[in-house]
């Protein structure tokens, strides 16, 4: 069941590699596959593979959702998304035509993520979680372009030398458990049975670089200068999955060594780092919104945003990780369907500056309505589903004695409304016609309309079983 | 050791890439010398597979990369070369001093270890950020990565055989992607000078 989510994608993207014609409906096939896969694990826990190296528990669980979910939206959107981009073809990579190298990058991308989230062995995740930088790389790359070139040089070296770090905390945490008598392995069981064992010294160190290393990854300011810029030149459906998936990958890493220290009871020195990292990530990212002229780089310092908030959330403990396990639904969903209009506002105008783009609502009223929908779901006004997990993690701040913390938060997230309101406001409302109508293709319209209404019942109710999983993880 | 130090100096490229392939070599043979029962399948199929990856693949790749960027000298870099030994002195030093704060409990052998590998990850990440060209900051990962790696088999030992092939086909995979973008920074912007990529910031 296991090796069947991270293998079929990868086989598809050879098979993509080799039958040039036919890629882009290989892309589709390998996001349903994903996607049964997936539902059906709902319904049958799947066994532990490896000698428990790969298995999947509750936090995987959501994660994997999650993932599906997106690739499947975004695999429809890219499916006339390529149509569009097929004027500006360009000269090929080692013989591959670049549509076919996308979608097998595309579908490495999600077996490598699947991997990640699947892996219980903390080495493995590393391997996993490079691998994604890797598969990703190349999609980033995809206009050929000096801009998109810089945004994946960054993007390369960055991620690699944070993940770099994140190996050596990975090893200290080897010698951390490497006790007098025998040697606990790096699975997450044996450590979370064990963790009264750990050497605490070289645990605290193990922590620190991890954190640093995957909060690279994760764009945690201020490790997150690659961010903007790989989001912002990459194409519109990769920049959903960067947000959207990657990020969560990453933290995910984080959340597995938080787990592994709050059972070695250092939940001080986790809760204290981390709240630091959200809350200097929602300040920079504050400050970057707050006229910003950029859309896409807009969306991306509020990924920024987002990932504080999370690490803000499971800093709080508690109640905290429940709104923090809700946000990374919630924030995937919209992030996603944001990251999927621009791709259609950037396609219709040609041009990511927001003052070049004006008037969307007078030229077609639906665009412009789901934009601001999209726009009120991020900034988490109620109904939307953000609202009520910025909410959980507040209250667990304020639950937790942080008062102070809390309300900065708030006011940090009021600024940062303010901001993206003036800019969305300013790119929706005008009456100056585009030179051509706008072209809006029922299938790039559809999946984040899809998504919209996810995140609206989100707002309004929490799925039973979903529900269970949260709480199953925020009581480990 | 010695080799990151002659890197630090070195402003040939040909010369940087032949050092990282010596140091690569060095890194397979080590996982031998430490563990006390050395001939073991596993041990000699992973040195091996190290020294294939590391002291043959990487070279090649490096050369090509290297070629198709048709550049051997590097330019002024941020940093000049006398300061970068001196940097690394202190670094040195530095290493050193962590190797002896930091108590490894039952490892006889390995008190040079340490010291050795974070003098590793030090000079990588200098050389990341104090050279221009975008293969000289290629060399200075590959230091870095050579230092974690020393760090985890020197200390760690062999964990599982699975896991470092995994590991040294990341790092290859990694190197590949690299080589291509350092190829298309060149035929896209006639250099390979990362500090005129810049247009990219707020």
């Amino acid at each position: 069941m296991i090796a069947g989510l991270i293998l079929i994608p990868f086989i598809i993207g050879i098979a993509a590699l080799l039958l040039k014609n036919i890629s882009k409906y290989l892309l589709f096939a390998g996001a349903v596959f994903h996607a049964l896969l997936t539902i059906f694990c709902w319904f049958k826990q799947p066994l532990p593979m490896l000698g428990g190296w790969l298995g999947i528990d509750s936090v995987g669980m959501l994660f994997l959702s999650i993932t599906s979910l997106l690739f499947f939206v975004v695999s429809i959107y890219s499916l006339s998304y390529l149509e569009d981009e097929s004027e500006e073809e360009k000269a090929d990579i080692l013989g591959v035509p670049s549509k076919s190298l996308f979608v097998a990058c595309q579908l490495f991308f999600l077996s490598a993520m699947t991997l990640v989230i699947t892996s219980q062995h903390l080495v493995v995740m590393w391997i996993a979680i490079e691998a994604t930088t890797l598969a990703s790389a190349p999609l980033i790359f995809f206009h050929r372009n000096p801009r998109s070139l810089e945004a994946t040089w960054k993007y390369l070296l960055i991620c690699s030398v944070g993940v770099a770090l994140a190996l050596l905390g990975n090893f200290f945490l080897g010698i951390s458990a490497s006790t007098n008598n025998k040697q606990i392995s790096l699975v997450l069981n044996d450590l979370l049975s064990n963790a009264s064992q750990l050497d605490p010294e070289w645990l605290k160190a193990a922590f620190i670089l991890i954190v640093v290393g995957y909060g690279t990854k994760m764009g945690l300011a201020p490790l997150h200068t690659w961010l903007p810029d790989a989001h912002s030149e990459s194409p519109s459906p990769v920049s959903a999955l960067l947000s959207g998936a990657l990020l969560n990958c990453a933290f995910l890493g984080i959340f597995r060594i938080y787990q592994i220290c709050n059972k070695a009871g250092m939940t001080t020195l986790t809760s204290d780092v981390l709240i630091a990292f959200g809350l200097f990530s929602l300040a920079v990212s504050a400050i970057f919104i707050l006229g910003q002229n950029d859309y896409k780089r807009l969306l991306a310092y509020s990924s920024v945003e987002h990932m504080g908030l999370l690490a803000l959330g499971i800093g709080f403990g508690a109640s905290g990780v429940f709104g923090s396990m809700l946000h990374t639904l919630n924030h995937s969903i919209t992030k996603a369907t944001l990251f999927l209009l621009a791709g259609v506002i950037l396609l219709n105008y040609r041009s990511k500056k927001i003052n070049e783009v004006r008037g969307i609502l007078f030229n077609s009223k639906s665009l412009g309505i789901l934009w601001l929908l999209g726009f009120l779901s991020i900034s988490g006004s109620p109904p939307f589903g953000i609202f009520v997990s910025e909410l959980t993690i507040i209250k667990a701040g304020f639950e937790q004695g942080r008062h102070i913390i809390a309300i900065i938060t708030l006011v940090l997230l009021s600024f940062i409304f303010i901001g993206m309101a003036t800019a969305f406001l300013n790119m929706t409302n005008g009456k100056t016609p585009t030179e051509k109508p706008l072209k809006l293709k029922p299938a790039m319209i559809y999946p984040p309309v899809v998504l919209l209404i996810c995140s609206l019942i989100l707002g309004f109710y929490i799925p039973l079983p979903l529900k269970e999983i949260i709480k199953n993880i925020a009581n480990y | 050791m010695l080799t990151n130090l002659k890197l630090l100096a070195s402003s040939r490229l040909g010369s940087s890439i032949r050092t990282i392939a010596v140091q690569g070599s060095l890194l397979g043979l080590l996982p031998l010398f430490i563990e006390p029962d050395p001939f073991q399948f596993r041990f000699i199929f992973l040195a091996i597979c190290t020294i294939l990856i590391k002291g043959v693949v990487f070279p090649i790749l490096l050369f090509k990369a290297l070629n198709a960027a048709d550049v051997s000298r590097e330019v002024q870099p941020y940093v000049g070369y006398i300061s970068s030994l001196l940097f690394g002195v202190v670094s040195l030093i530095i290493a050193f001093w962590l190797g002896n704060v930091l108590s490894l409990k039952n490892l006889p052998d390995s008190s040079l270890i340490v010291p050795v590998s974070f003098f590793g990850i030090f000079s990588g990440l200098f050389l990341i950020i104090s050279r221009k060209r975008a293969i000289n900051q290629v060399l200075g990962f590959l230091v870095l990565e050579n230092g974690v790696f020393a760090f985890g088999a020197g200390v760690i030992g062999v964990t599982s055989l699975l896991i470092e092939i995994g590991i040294l086909l990341d790092i290859f995979v990694a190197l590949f992607v690299m080589g291509i973008t350092v190829f298309h920074i060149s035929q896209e912007c006639d250099h390979i000078d990362t500090d005129k990529l810049s247009t990219l910031k707020d």
